[in-house]
Formats: structure tokens, C-alpha cells, sequence
């Protein structure tokens, strides 16, 4: 029962993780019917710009926010520069760009930062921390809470600020949003820094647990497509949902099922991936897709 | 004399390589109410699109003596016209209330903006009722309602409206052309209407363009207009 229950907070602490980056995902999918395959890599990326500035010597919650406050720049910048000029470009070309972006950003990380591991501080305690005569990792129960409160802060902004308002508005739609005198655009530029800085803070709260390397986030962004599919590609709430599912399904399958182990836990993923297209499409919290044709 | 409210002339709008207006050239003088009448496909739609700038245009639109061209849509939002469109635009997924607030993003001034959901509530109170409600959940009449409702939210100098009628029932139609009626002698919006039913249109506008494939053919006050043979035979049926 012990290792039942650690098995579990463990799976949640990884599918928060998945979470953030399922939920940056969504973010992008649902303003601009896009899937940014350069997601988790952007994430990566901005992993090693807080190893750089930890690096240079800042406290460790500066850095932190400073990478965020870049990340959602940076976000900004590649909408404007790279996805703008194929924004009414058909669907598989904005594709190829976002799968570009993914070889760009591997790449660019690679060649500044090298392709050696990198160890990456966690803000936690390392002593682990014991409730009701259970063992937790700090870093884990950490790692958790953090995304519990990005989670709260981007639910609040949606939901009671006036740019959270617009920014709804102009994801579905677009037209009616540019003649209430919405910037649409500038809109979708900011989702996709908001989406950039979840993927910042969920490379931030991971590396210290998988090490910091080009490849990183590969694996993660994997994961992170299972939960959205399997919460729904059109629901936020479902990409965390989501997320959280897939964490704790992947841990408890990797320690309880013996010939998967922790070589084959990623076909759970793309199990869960397939599973889901097949069974229910739209996903656990997803909307069906009507179209007129 | 200060310029006219909105100055049209010459105004063409394409489709990709289809043109749809010709020219076309009226004038809008502040705190009236008018109506572009034309059968189906004759630019009335389009026009409205073509002052909003979400069409291709040439020619010059001029709105309080300020030309719009080249201006973005958001920007034309912005100086004070209001585009109520052609479908209603409802955001299915936000709720009245937030429909409502999305409305008053484009405003010049964010004062009073509770009386104005004050006023709005008070032409339309079913808004008011169902403003916690999903607006997707509401029916055609009470989405048209809140499209004019967002509209007004803007407390826009001109209301461009787009067939508020169609598809709903005589007595819902009626309820809206009072409350537009109300409003533009409430606040003074000009509005531009563009009707099918041009019975209700001519009712309730003082002023009237006639449309023809992309060209303005007839024009004048509204009463003088329903006395018109060919109107009446064309476009009232008797």
C-alpha cells in the first residue's frame, strides 16, 4: 500500500509535468487549430536560458521568473516572426514549421550548450519529507505544487481578467473579436507566450529529475500529446486532467507490470494515444468537432 | 458645416477576383436611422463589410471626415462603429454577461460601462435573466438580441446591422426594431440597417438607398420612398 501510494504521488508529480505542457499544447490548438510540435523543445530551450542566468549566479526564484518573463517573450517573438506569415497557410505546412522550429531549437541547444548532461538544481529540499509514516521527495511534492498554482493563476487570469476575456474570445471567434475591436493577432501572439511559459516552467521543474540535454523534452512531449488527447485537444481542463492521468497510469504500469518496466513505459503513451483516437476521439473532456462541408 | 457622419463614394469591394460593390456612394448624417434595401446578392451585406474593412475595397470611406482606408477592422471598431454581422457572431462558448464585457473592449472610454449593461438589460430583459447562461444556449431571437446588445456595448457613434430579422419570429422582430428605435433616440447612435424585410426596414428608417448589383439606384427620405410604385411593386409586394 506504501509503494501504492508513492507510486501515485510520484505519477502525479511527472503528470504535472504533462500537464503544463499539455495544457501549452491546447493553448496553441485550440486559438489556432495548430499543434506545436516545437513545443516541449521550446521548453527545453528555455530550461538552459535559468541553467545560464543560475549559472551567472542569480538566486534561484529570479532566475526562475526571469525565464519566464523570457519564455513569454520569446513566444511572442516566434508568433510574430515565424507563424504569422503562414498563418493562413494550409494546416500541414504550419506544421512543417512547428516541426522546424523542433530541429532549430534541438539544434541551437546543442550547438551553444553541447549535448552532455546537465545536472539542474531543484528549489526543494533534499531531505524527503514523510506524511502519515510515507516517504515523499520533496522535489516531487514540489514540483506539484508549483504547477497547482501556475494552473490557479492562468485559470484566474482566463477567467476574471478583461485580456483573459479577449484572449477567449478572439480563440473562438475571430471575426466577431475583431469587430468588438480586438486585436486578434496580437491575441494569438499572446497565447503563445503564455503556452511558451508553461512549457518553461514545466522544463524548469523537470530537469532536475531527468538531467538537463538537447533531448530532453522529447519523451515529455510525448506524454504531453497523450494527455491532450486523452483529456481532449479542445479542453484545458482536460489537458491537465489528462496529464495527471498519464503520469500516474505510466508509473503505476512501469513498477506493477513487470515485463514493461521503465524500458517500455513510453508505449503507454502512444498506447494511450491510440486507445483514445480510437474510442473517443474527442477526448475525455473534448468537444466532438462539427463541421459543415 | 462639419462633415457628415459617414461619406461613402465610390466605394468597390471584391471577393477574391469577384467583384461584388460598383461604386457605390451614399451619405449617413449624424442621428438618423438608415436602411440599404436590394434583393439578394445585390452588395447590401458587402457593403457593411466594406465600411468595417473585412473585405478588399476601393474607393473612400470617410467616417466623421476621417477616411478608414486602410485602416484594420479592429481600428475601425475602435473609432465608434459598431458592426452587428450578418449570423448574429454570437461567442457560443462565453456566457451573455461575457458577451456582453467582450463587447466593451473597443470602447474610447471604459466609464460607465455598468450603466450601460444597466441600459442594455433594460431593452432586452431576458439578457438579463439568462447572463449567467452560455450564449450558445440561447434562442435565434435572443441571440439577435444580444448581437445588438454587444453592439450598443461599445456606445458606438454608428450601428451597422446586418438583417437583424432573419429568421425570427414577426414578434420577436418587432421587439427589436422598438428597442432599435429606443436606442437611437436614447443615445443618438446613427444606425445603417440592412433588411430583407423591407416593410420593417422602411418603418423604421428615415432615410433609404436602394441596391442594385453593386450600385446605389434610388435614394431618399423613407416616407417619400414607400410612396414609390416601383418600390412598392419591387420590394413591399402591393
Amino acid at each position: 500500500m506504501e509503494i501504492f501510494i508513492q507510486q501515485v504521488v510520484a505519477g502525479l508529480a511527472t503528470g504535472s509535468i504533462y500537464a503544463a505542457l499539455a495544457l501549452a499544447l491546447v493553448m496553441i490548438y485550440e486559438a489556432t487549430d495548430v499543434v506545436n510540435f516545437a513545443q516541449g523543445e521550446m521548453a527545453m530551450f528555455a530550461t538552459y536560458v535559468c541553467w545560464t542566468l543560475l549559472d551567472a549566479g542569480m538566486p534561484y526564484w529570479a532566475a526562475f521568473f526571469a525565464t519566464l518573463a523570457i519564455a513569454f517573450a520569446g513566444g511572442i517573438v516566434i508568433e510574430r516572426v515565424v507563424i504569422r506569415p503562414v498563418e493562413n497557410a494550409p494546416i500541414l505546412t504550419i506544421v512543417i514549421v512547428t516541426i522546424g522550429l523542433l530541429v532549430i531549437f534541438n539544434s541551437l541547444a546543442g550547438w551553444i550548450y553541447s549535448y552532455v548532461q546537465k545536472p539542474f538544481p531543484s528549489p526543494f529540499p533534499k531531505e524527503p519529507i514523510r506524511i502519515g509514516g510515507i516517504v515523499f521527495g520533496a522535489h516531487a511534492l514540489g514540483q506539484i505544487a508549483v504547477t497547482l498554482v501556475v494552473l490557479l493563476c492562468i485559470w484566474l487570469f482566463f477567467r476574471f481578467t478583461p485580456l483573459g476575456l479577449a484572449m477567449r474570445a478572439a480563440a473562438q471567434n475571430p471575426v466577431s473579436s475583431r469587430l468588438a475591436g480586438i486585436r486578434v493577432g496580437w491575441m494569438l501572439a499572446l497565447g503563445w507566450g503564455l503556452a511558451a511559459m508553461f512549457g518553461a516552467v514545466a522544463g524548469i521543474m523537470v530537469a532536475p529529475v531527468l538531467f538537463l540535454d538537447p533531448n530532453m523534452m522529447g519523451g515529455v512531449q510525448i506524454y504531453a500529446f497523450a494527455a491532450a488527447t486523452l483529456g481532449g485537444f479542445t479542453s484545458p481542463l482536460g489537458a491537465v486532467v489528462g496529464g495527471l492521468i498519464v503520469g500516474v497510469v505510466e508509473n503505476l504500469v512501469g513498477t506493477y507490470v513487470k515485463f514493461i518496466g521503465t524500458e517500455l513505459k513510453l508505449t503507454v503513451a502512444l498506447a494511450i494515444i491510440i486507445g483514445v483516437l480510437l474510442v473517443k476521439p474527442s477526448g475525455l473532456f473534448g468537444r466532438a468537432v462539427v463541421r459543415r462541408v | 458645416m462639419s462633415a457628415p457622419l459617414l461619406e461613402v463614394s465610390g466605394l468597390e469591394a471584391w471577393y477574391g477576383q469577384t467583384k461584388a460593390l460598383h461604386g457605390v456612394s451614399f451619405t449617413i448624417e449624424a442621428g438618423g436611422i438608415t436602411t440599404i434595401l436590394g434583393a439578394n446578392g445585390a452588395g447590401k451585406t458587402t457593403t457593411l463589410r466594406a465600411i468595417s474593412r473585412m473585405v478588399r475595397t476601393a474607393g473612400t470611406v470617410r467616417f466623421q471626415g476621417r477616411p478608414l482606408d486602410g485602416l484594420a477592422t479592429e481600428d475601425v471598431v475602435r473609432l465608434g462603429i459598431a458592426h452587428a454581422p450578418e449570423g448574429r457572431g454570437t461567442f457560443v462558448n462565453l456566457t451573455v454577461e461575457e458577451n456582453l464585457r467582450v463587447g466593451c473592449w473597443g470602447r474610447s472610454s471604459k466609464d460607465g460601462i455598468e450603466e450601460d449593461f444597466e441600459r442594455v438589460y433594460g431593452y432586452f430583459p431576458v439578457l438579463r435573466e439568462r447572463r449567467a447562461q452560455l450564449a450558445g444556449t440561447l434562442s435565434g431571437g435572443e441571440q439577435q438580441m444580444l448581437a445588438v446588445a454587444r453592439a450598443l456595448m461599445l456606445r458606438p457613434r454608428l450601428l451597422l446591422l446586418d438583417e437583424p430579422s432573419l429568421g425570427l419570429a414577426p414578434l420577436v422582430v418587432r421587439e427589436i426594431f422598438r428597442i432599435l428605435r429606443a436606442a437611437n433616440r436614447d443615445s443618438g447612435v446613427s444606425i445603417l440597417l440592412v433588411e430583407q424585410n423591407a416593410a420593417l426596414a422602411l418603418d423604421l428608417a428615415d432615410h433609404v438607398f436602394l441596391l442594385e448589383t453593386g450600385r446605389v439606384v434610388l435614394e431618399g427620405p423613407s416616407e417619400v420612398l414607400r410612396r414609390d410604385d416601383s418600390i412598392r411593386r419591387s420590394y413591399l409586394g402591393y
